[in-house]
């Protein structure tokens, strides 16, 4: 399997070419119960990390809430 | 029948007791008129002991009956652990989390340890300067499986923070539309929090002061006309400094107080919570209670006559 590049909450990432959403929290060692995946700008459900592959150019934001409170936090 | 003859017939006094009706609350001068049907469901619910933590009456936001008119930030704290400590002081229902990504090379969340399922979660769109950028945050805040609300904050200048009115009026719009419950931060502009009131906004949130500055209510006046003109919950949101400043926005009719900065950076910041916690309950006691008229002419208050002279 050859490595491409990602684009992985805003910087670039190499990843193994058709990983899934789910391999990949595995490697980052992420919860897929504590994160929300938007995957080239689309919302990916928790139930379709496994079915879900990376390629590259892909763009992936990795997010879940932190303390805030209004906008400065 | 209707909701007093059931209550007659219960022997429940009217003043006694909160009727929720097919999940709606009822006003007490509404119990005369209004009627029950076959399949209806009531909730007949009274105070007891040292009365309710909301007042003596229930909270409610986007259906949804919250514990606590204080709503509880959980940014700018020292620690987890400090922060942990002012939600077992405060002992709030609904808790403000914003989304971030993920922190990829570690380190800990200010989150991590709390028990996210004990509260209701309003999450807001911090960070937004846009439209558009409050609509992603809120869904992907919904993605996290929590619930439904959402703080529409869209930044409209970096200096003051203040709301952008247009990019929140829009924001809101597309929210409300796609079933959110939709809890706008808005400046204390009258007309602007009735337009989001119109838009479908849950309930609205007019900032004190601007955020982080604890300068406290600056405008009574628009806090009183935005509630006197504003049907769903007024809840004041950034600005507030110290527990008399929440109480007096109670006072006025606001329904419940969001703090995150007084509390966060107190000296004390567990007691402080707790103070703010006991605050929003003496002020909504107040306001159900009714100030007495303002004059400016002295009337005394003990008897004039028998005075021995």
């Amino acid at each position: 399997m050859t490595d491409v590049t990602v684009t992985l909450n805003g910087k670039p990432r190499r990843v193994a070419d058709g990983v899934t959403l789910l391999d990949l929290l595995t490697q980052l060692d992420v919860q897929p119960s504590r994160v929300v995946i938007e995957h080239n700008r689309e919302i990916r459900r928790r139930d379709d990390f496994a079915k879900t592959v990376v390629r590259a150019g892909d763009e992936l934001e990795l997010v879940y809430f932190v303390g805030g409170g209004s906008p400065t936090a | 029948m209707t909701l007093l003859d059931l209550l007659t017939q219960l022997d429940v006094q009217p003043s006694r007791v909160v009727i929720e009706h097919n999940r709606e609350i009822r006003r007490r001068d509404d119990f005369a008129k209004t009627v029950v049907r076959a399949g209806d469901e009531l909730e007949l619910v009274y105070f007891v002991g040292g009365g309710s933590p909301t007042g003596d009456d229930p909270f409610v936001v986007g259906g949804r009956t919250l514990r606590s008119r204080l709503i509880h930030g959980t940014g700018k704290y020292a620690s987890n652990d400090v922060l942990a400590r002012c939600l077992t002081a405060a002992q709030p229902d609904m808790i403000t989390v914003a989304i971030r990504r993920l922190n990829l090379e570690g380190g800990r969340s200010e989150l991590e340890g709390i028990d996210l399922r004990r509260y209701t979660l309003l999450p807001n769109t911090a960070g937004a300067t846009t439209a558009d950028g409050a609509i992603r945050l809120a869904r992907l805040a919904r993605a996290a499986g929590f619930s439904d609300f959402i703080k529409v904050e869209v930044v409209g200048d970096e200096d003051t923070l203040l709301p952008d009115p247009q990019a929140t009026l829009e924001a809101t719009r597309q929210l409300v539309k796609e079933g959110f419950i939709v809890m706008p931060y808005t400046s204390d502009d009258v007309v602007q929090a009735i337009r989001l009131y119109e838009a479908g906004a849950a309930a609205v949130m007019p900032g004190a002061a601007p955020i982080g500055t604890t300068l406290g209510l600056q405008n009574l006046l628009n806090l009183e006309l935005i509630v006197s003109k504003v049907k769903v919950p007024v809840i004041v949101d950034a600005g507030l400094g110290v527990p008399s400043e929440a109480a007096r926005c109670l006072e006025l009719g606001a329904a419940g107080v969001l703090v995150n900065t007084a509390i966060a950076r107190a000296k004390n910041p567990p007691e402080m919570a707790r103070a703010f916690a006991e605050a929003v309950v003496a002020g909504r006691r107040a306001f159900n209670a009714g100030r007495a008229h303002i004059g400016v002419k002295a009337v005394a208050s003990s008897p004039a006559e028998g005075v021995p002279v």
